[in-house]
């Protein structure tokens, strides 16, 4: 186990230092619902629509339970960027997660520029569950804005 | 003591084995901490490969288990059983999709690689965390309810009805059979539409155990699978169904004439009116807005004759609440309206017709008694049909309404046996698709009755005429891309064979209801080939062509379907409810009460004694509207609490470890293992 440990460890380190070395790629988390977005990323993966392999997924039950405390922890683990998609405004499975992810969202931008944060960093959309072909270009969208942004700085999140 | 973490890589055959390096992505799980067994396999989701998972749990005494395949909406309950076989708690097994997130959808196997390698870091992180989880069974109510009585709806309420368990059938018309009704043959069978469903029509009235409501819609819906609480809008019909006989002499009486729905604007029909003799139920319905007693309080012809008294203009809508263990949708679809493909001239040159208007002119029942006759009484001479009216069309409906093809044949043979051999009839089409049970026979029996068939959509439809021949007729404007040659072809009358798409309503249905919509408006299923029934809500099934364009048989398929798992979830009696719902920690609720304002589903109470809130778990949906606020984190919901994701993220991002970056502890990890020892790990319990 110590020695298999060790391995790991060791390939970690590796990444790490082979990283700055080549171009910058942002490394995505994103908060997905279960119902609609996770389900257009299923259809976008059914129908081998080919996405940046930047972005990793989380599956929620709804935008509604991502606390924002999950979005800095994100942040502050190392990604460049947070999505959160869910379901079309109206169209939320529990009635109205979604807006209550809005609202936080919103007060969430408020906070992250006096800690050195882009906002940009922090992007809410909706993609319903037929919505593969959205999802994708969600993805490969946000990929491309976050390389041009370059890598987080979060020494100011730190502190919080 | 630690978890013993047992780590399962599927190569799906190649469709994850091709891009991923899953050999690899094993060794490294390998590697992670607790992790006791790491596997890769074929097809973990096949019996030999859940054996593998439960050998392993019962040989290595695995506590945990990662399975790292296809998207968890198709396999985590398979795995989930599998460990419930081996005697450990389904909830504590972490399913984590490589294939429709990864392997299908990244270019590079590197990438794939490093990709699929912080996924199952992910799960290894969060499974660690998972605790043992108890689903609570409840009652299902015994009751169903049927929305929508086209053929599809009447089909299903049958089904259940022929059960013993009692049907709610609601339907928003004045009367059931829907499109169906209108129809006058079937094909490939030609038998008469009405023939087969009339009866189905009168089973439905006859039948104890269906509760029949026309003119009614559902307007809000509560509850979850197995105790649904439906409101019901009854609107007024202005006629007593109890004391109306169906004689019909209102119908003769009322003096005001309108275009009928029915007739798809070929005929006319009263003020107070049914759509067939057929109509069941057989009482009139008055039109509100245009009978003359209701708008302008004259008249009052059809209560003066009335021999029962039932005519009733002081109706109002009322409504009626049901309780039901599930439900069934089957709204059915409406036909693209051709008036914007202007091209074609519907609604301007009066000889083009619908393929609805086109049967309403074909049934015995319809405005010329089934003679297909033009507007001036003539037979038509020659008869274009043209095929994919706003199906296979990027501007209007990108997919193929999967009948017209069949329809279009069948108007082909009902032409040159009702008209006369001598007709001439030209298809324009793009592919003939004929793909159901004697399809292909009756398409080869229609092209040895002497039709054309001209591959290639119409230009345009015009009256102009640039040859003596096409003097007084419609010309038909193509190319038949067979020969390459542009073809002009005078005709008489021309039918569009137009789309079906969803329901105008639709949206709004799917509020109601807590179901999708598809891209193209249709309602969407669970799984487009493994739950073509179910929806993603529980309890809530489709039948017919409210899921996507059908033919008949396929709609009554499709409903035999719904009812059976309607069925499945009456007959048992009971089902089980996800235990993934929100829990309030008492220890640490400071009793602001923001989250009994914010609960959707008012699950929340405030305990006044103890000055805490306290979750109803049977109301509560897991929705997590309390977790994602609740500023002091004592609300957390099972399964998805924040040790959980917190260590989920970590796992996620443990390639990123930045020199310098600080990897914040959540609550009881710890990242240094001792050199002899590994730390104690409590598993958090919900």
């Amino acid at each position: 186990m110590d020695a298999q440990a060790t391995q790991a460890d060791a390939g970690r380190r590796r990444d790490a230092q082979t990283a700055p070395s080549v171009a910058f790629e942002p490394t995505i988390v994103a908060f997905v619902c279960n119902w609609c977005t996770y389900t257009a990323a299923d259809l976008a993966g059914t129908s081998r629509m080919i996405q940046k392999p930047n972005l990793r997924l989380v599956r929620m039950m709804c935008t509604g339970m991502v606390d924002p405390k999950y979005v800095i922890k994100a942040l502050l683990s190392g990604a460049d960027a947070v999505l959160i998609s869910g379901c079309h405004p109206g169209d939320c499975h529990y009635i109205n997660g979604n807006y209550k992810a809005r609202r936080r969202v919103k007060l969430l931008k408020e906070i992250l520029p006096q800690f050195g944060v882009d906002t940009r960093r922090v992007r809410l959309t909706w993609v319903g569950a037929s919505e593969g072909n959205e999802f994708a270009a969600t993805v490969n969208s946000l990929v491309e804005e976050i390389r041009e942004l370059g890598p987080i700085e979060t020494r100011g999140l730190k502190a919080l | 003591m630690s978890n013993r973490i047992g780590v399962y890589i599927c190569h799906c055959g190649t469709n994850i084995a091709k891009k991923v390096d899953c050999a690899a992505v094993a060794r490294f799980a390998g590697g992670l901490r607790d992790v006791v067994v790491a596997r890769d396999y074929q097809f973990m989701c096949s019996d030999p490969g859940q054996d593998l998972i439960i050998n392993d749990i019962r040989n290595l005494g695995l506590s945990r288990v990662v399975v790292a395949s296809c998207s968890p909406r198709l396999h985590e309950k398979t795995f989930q059983k599998a460990l419930a076989r081996a005697g450990l708690n389904p909830y504590l097994l972490q399913h984590t999709c490589i294939r429709e997130h990864c392997s299908w959808v990244t270019e590079d196997p590197g990438e794939a690689t490093a990709k699929a390698r912080m996924l199952v870091a992910a799960a290894v992180d969060r499974v660690d965390r998972h605790g043992e989880l108890f689903s609570r069974e409840v009652d299902v109510l015994p009751d169903v309810m049927v929305v929508g009585a086209g053929i599809a709806g009447i089909q299903a309420a049958l089904d259940i009805a022929k059960s013993g368990h009692r049907v709610h059938l609601v339907e928003k018309g004045p009367s059931i059979g829907g499109h169906m009704a209108q129809f006058d043959k079937t094909f490939p069978t030609l038998d008469c539409a009405a023939c087969i469903s009339t009866p189905k029509m009168v089973a439905v009235a006859q039948e104890p155990n269906i509760h029949l409501m026309t003119c009614a819609e559902v307007v809000e819906v509560s509850g979850f699978v197995g105790n649904y609480q439906a409101r019901v809008r009854l609107n007024p019909r202005y006629v007593d169904t109890e004391k109306c006989t169906g004689c019909g002499t209102c119908l003769e009486k009322c003096p005001t004439k309108v275009s009928s729905e029915f007739e798809e604007g070929l005929g006319t029909r009263k003020a107070i009116y049914r759509n067939s003799p057929q109509a069941v139920p057989n009482t009139p319905v008055i039109d509100p807005l245009h009978c003359k007693k209701i708008t302008k309080n004259k008249c009052g012809a059809c209560e003066k004759f009335c021999p029962t008294g039932a005519i009733d203009y002081h109706q109002v809508e009322r409504f009626v609440d049901l309780e039901v263990g599930s439900i069934v949708l089957a709204t059915g679809y409406d036909t693209l309206d051709p008036t914007p493909l202007t091209e074609y001239g519907f609604g301007r040159y009066p000889e083009v017709y619908t393929a609805l208007q086109f049967e309403r002119l074909n049934n015995a029942t319809g405005p010329t008694q089934g003679r297909i006759v033009m507007k001036d009484g003539r037979s038509p001479e020659s008869v274009a049909v043209i095929h994919c009216v706003g199906s296979r069309d990027k501007n209007y409906h990108e997919y193929c309404s999967r009948t017209c093809c069949m329809y279009a044949l069948k108007y082909d043979h009902l032409l040159k046996d009702k008209v006369g051999h001598h007709v001439r009839v030209t298809n324009f089409y793009i592919d003939m698709r004929c793909f159901g049970k004697g399809y292909e026979e009756f398409y080869e029996r229609v092209q040895q009755e002497g039709v054309t068939f001209i591959r290639g959509r119409p230009a345009e439809v015009t009256d102009r005429a640039i040859r003596p021949e096409e003097e007084g007729k419609l010309v038909v404007v193509a190319e038949d891309t067979l020969s390459g040659l542009p073809v002009r072809v005078p005709v008489d009358m021309v039918i569009l064979c137009t789309a079906m798409e969803a329901r105008q309503g639709a949206s709004e249905v799917a509020r109601v209801f807590g179901v999708a919509q598809g891209q193209d408006g249709f309602f969407l299923e669970e799984h487009p080939k493994l739950g073509p029934v179910s929806t993603a809500t529980d309890g809530v099934f489709l039948a017919g062509t409210c899921q996507g364009p059908k033919d008949i048989p396929d709609a009554v398929a499709h409903a035999s379907g719904g009812a059976a798992q309607a069925l499945a979830l009456a007959a048992r009696g009971r089902v089980a409810i996800s235990p993934t719902t929100s829990w309030i920690n008492p220890e640490i609720c400071v009793g602001c009460r923001v989250c009994v304002g914010l609960c959707a589903y008012s699950a929340i109470e405030f305990d006044e004694r103890r000055k805490v809130a306290v979750v109803n778990e049977a109301m509560c949906k897991g929705c997590g509207s309390c977790a994602g606020y609740c500023p002091s984190g004592a609300a957390q919901i099972k399964h998805f609490n924040e040790p959980q994701v917190f260590a989920e993220l970590e796992g996620l991002l443990m390639d990123l470890e930045r020199p310098g970056a600080v990897r914040v502890p959540v609550e009881d990890g710890d990242q240094g293992p001792l050199p002899d020892e590994h730390p104690a790990r409590e598993s958090v319990t919900n």
